[in-house]
């Protein structure tokens, strides 16, 4: 069995949370206790009319306001594959937070409501999905009970779904009809559009070859700890603990660490279970070297025949996520797999329209949500790929030495 | 050949165990909190994954509510001899005296609520800067909200506007003299898959996780263990039956399903098979408000 991780992303109005309901409920993955609870709070008593959105919203501001403030994530397995559900706001105001759970996601589902067809928000969450480097899209065009199950308009909004996705470069995208408050298309057929001979929802998710998100070829392993037991036998015991975050090791491999250049081989590969010939992303492992080398935490471990972009000025896509305005010459940590070092911002060169994808000159500071490119200058180099070519060796995000806060995130072009 | 048929308990523990990596590297005075209970067993084995052959660079602490099965604590005692770490042990009934607390009122007088005073104590005791907990999001829709590495303030509140954004697997462990984090290495496993991969890695657990008779108060419908720690009524109902505990907690909120499953195997078949969560079959102390849990984070619980 996998594991899917899929983002779903929808303003309030467009049934998300309903949707998200709708999978749970029929997947038979709401518990008769939790079903109880929100019947509490609905103030329909049917099983089909409870307001299925009272599940995800977890927080107090978020049930009182009928909105999604926060990623919320649910989980659910069937006999195929186990499901984890990043529930984003759709609301633009919490864009970083939608950010947050497509990071990590495989999958997005977007929304559409056949009455209002594609808005803004559409745009909005397409363009982060492609920002973000997300393989595989779905979109939802719910509410088709509103519109009378009409396969014209459902193939209308299609059509025009199309043009955005070629424009995005978006390239698997599956569209689905369905009515999330009825149930229609989520599981089993719809008897209301007979027209539509695609899968349902469900055993689309449940039946997608899944691209991976992790790229095979090259192999990265940041160093996160080097363990030394220094007692006994395992005196001069020293292994390289991390995660193998692209690709493949194995053991007699001629390798380099980063930044420091060094070169040696793997002179073995160890987990709790045993020692490896050869271990892969995302297998979390220990590494020995050949030589006395002072490798540590921050360090990157690369194959010689795989080589890595290595320097001190980058340029990236960024999000920006705090309240306090970013300007050029603002001096930042910059957060890299295992790595934090300083860096200042040199330039930026133009914002995002995230409606049309639109480049536009950047007047003045940048505020919360503006998604943009700039110039980064680091203190130290550092190894890097592009995020569209590894994505877990292209992302990073960016501290406030001061507040400590998470103030924006990074895509390496 | 360049893929690995990666099973999702296998990226599931990969994951944990970076996290469990990343605590280390990122702080100076880590706690793995150890309540005896499977979730914390489990984050004991993830812990020998990641550091082995090395010692955790974290003890294990337990906060006693004193009403404890005796079982547990036996099994607790005999795991971190095996283990060779360090366990520390802070009582509630000790912050009860110190503090001159009240003892919790009616019938089973329930000390979860007070565990937060002596966990926060005991933080401000050996100045950590990390509590490693077993929380899991699948069990409850306050944990659901909440991030991997969750910055408390230095009152131990949690705030759910001002959480930090948690982009791909890195996370900002970055805080302010006298805050801490909590982190929840196995937030994306439910309780299937904690049982999946008990049964995987052959992991002990106490006997009362498998079906045994009990003698137990029948309260409000739901069963609770028979011990000294409940005020007795003569219209108290008291039975005997087969059961066994999803959760392992503060004896006195902590209710037990009644089970023949004796085996890991036969949990697992009942799990699946089950129309109730975790918690609310077996904790009592949820079902007070839609909110409970909620409130008890931003006070600075686990």
């Amino acid at each position: 069995m996998d594991l899917l991780r899929f983002i779903t992303a929808g303003s309030v109005d467009d049934g998300k949370s309903t949707l998200i309901g709708r999978l749970l409920f029929d997947s038979k993955s709401i518990l008769s206790d939790q079903l109880q609870a929100i019947r509490r709070q609905s103030r329909k008593d049917s099983a089909l009319e409870i307001d299925l959105a009272l599940l995800t919203d977890g927080l107090r501001a978020e049930r009182e306001q009928g909105i999604t403030i926060d990623v919320a994530y649910k989980y659910f397995s069937t006999t195929k594959r186990k499901f984890i559900i990043a529930d984003a706001p759709g609301h633009i105001q919490y864009t970083r937070n939608m950010v947050t759970g497509a990071s990590t996601a495989n999958l997005a589902l977007i929304l559409i409501d056949a009455r209002n067809g594609i808005v803004e928000q559409t745009r909005r969450h397409s363009i982060l999905a492609s920002l973000l480097g997300i393989p595989h899209i779905v979109v939802c065009v719910n509410k088709m009970d509103l519109v009378d199950f009409s396969e014209d308009r459902f193939y209308e909004i299609v059509n025009r779904y199309q043009a955005i996705a070629g424009k995005l470069g978006l390239n698997d995208v599956y569209y689905v009809p369905v009515s999330a408050r009825l149930g229609d298309h989520i599981v089993d057929r719809s008897v209301h559009m007979p027209w539509f001979t695609g899968k349902p929802l469900l055993p689309y998710l449940e039946d997608l070859p899944l691209s991976s998100d992790i790229n095979l070829e090259i192999a990265r392993m940041p160093v996160q700890y080097v363990i030394r037991p220094q007692s006994g036998d395992l005196h001069d015991y020293r292994g390289y603990a991390g995660k193998i975050i692209s690709g493949s090791f194995h053991q007699g491999e001629a390798v380099r660490i980063f930044p420091g250049g060094e070169e040696t081989t793997i002179s073995s590969i160890e987990t709790f279970d045993g020692v490896l010939d050869q271990a892969f992303a995302p297998q979390s492992v220990i590494m020995h070297l050949t030589g006395d080398l002072g490798v540590g935490r921050g360090d990157l471990i690369v194959p010689r025949d795989q080589p890595v972009h290595f320097g001190q000025d980058i340029q990236a896509t960024l999000c920006w996520m705090d309240t306090a305005p970013l300007k050029e010459g603002d001096r930042l940590l910059l957060q890299h797999n295992s790595s934090r070092i300083r860096c200042s911002i040199r330039e930026i060169p133009y914002l995002i329209d995230v409606g049309s994808l639109e480049h536009l000159p950047a007047k003045g500071p940048i505020g919360l949500n503006e998604i943009f490119c700039a110039t980064l200058h680091t203190a130290q180099p550092m190894a890097w790929d592009r995020y569209r070519d590894n994505r877990a060796n292209g992302g990073f995000i960016l501290i406030d030495e001061h507040s400590n806060l998470t103030v924006g995130a990074g895509m390496i072009q | 050949m360049n893929k690995k048929d990666n099973d999702y308990l296998d990226q599931l523990e990969s994951e944990s165990i970076h996290i469990l990596r990343e605590v280390a590297g990122q702080f100076e005075r880590p706690a793995l909190l150890f309540s005896g209970g499977k979730d914390s067993i489990t984050m004991t084995r993830i812990a020998q994954k990641a550091f082995r052959p090395g010692k955790f660079p974290f003890p294990l602490v337990h906060i006693d509510t004193g009403h404890n099965f005796p079982e547990v604590i036996a099994f607790r005692d005999q795991l971190v001899q095996s283990l060779g770490e360090r366990l520390v042990v802070r009582r509630v009934e000790d912050t009860m005296r110190e503090k001159n607390l009240k003892p919790p009122v009616g019938k089973l007088g329930s000390r979860n609520a007070l565990q937060t005073y002596t966990l926060l104590d005991a933080i401000e005791e050996f100045r950590f800067d990390a509590c490693i907990g077993g929380a899991r999001r699948d069990e409850e829709k306050a944990r659901a909200k909440e991030r991997i590495v969750s910055v408390r303030d230095e009152f131990g509140q949690w705030e759910p506007k001002l959480q930090r954004p948690e982009l791909w697997n890195l996370y900002n462990g970055r805080i302010h003299k006298g805050e801490n984090v909590r982190v929840f290495p196995i937030s994306n496993w439910t309780e299937l898959d904690i049982w999946n991969y008990i049964r995987r890695e052959r992991i002990d657990l106490p006997r009362i996780y498998f079906a045994h008779r009990r003698r137990c108060l029948v309260y409000k419908g739901q069963l609770v263990a028979a011990s000294g720690h409940i005020i007795n009524d003569p219209s108290d109902e008291f039975v005997e039956r087969s059961v066994r505990f999803r959760t392992v907690g503060d004896m006195n909120c902590t209710a037990a399903v009644e089970s023949t499953a004796s085996t890991v195997e036969e949990i697992i078949r009942e799990i699946s098979l089950s129309r109730i969560s975790e918690r609310g079959e077996t904790r009592i102390d949820d079902r007070t408000s839609e909110a409970a849990m909620e409130d008890r984070k931003k006070g600075g619980y686990f």
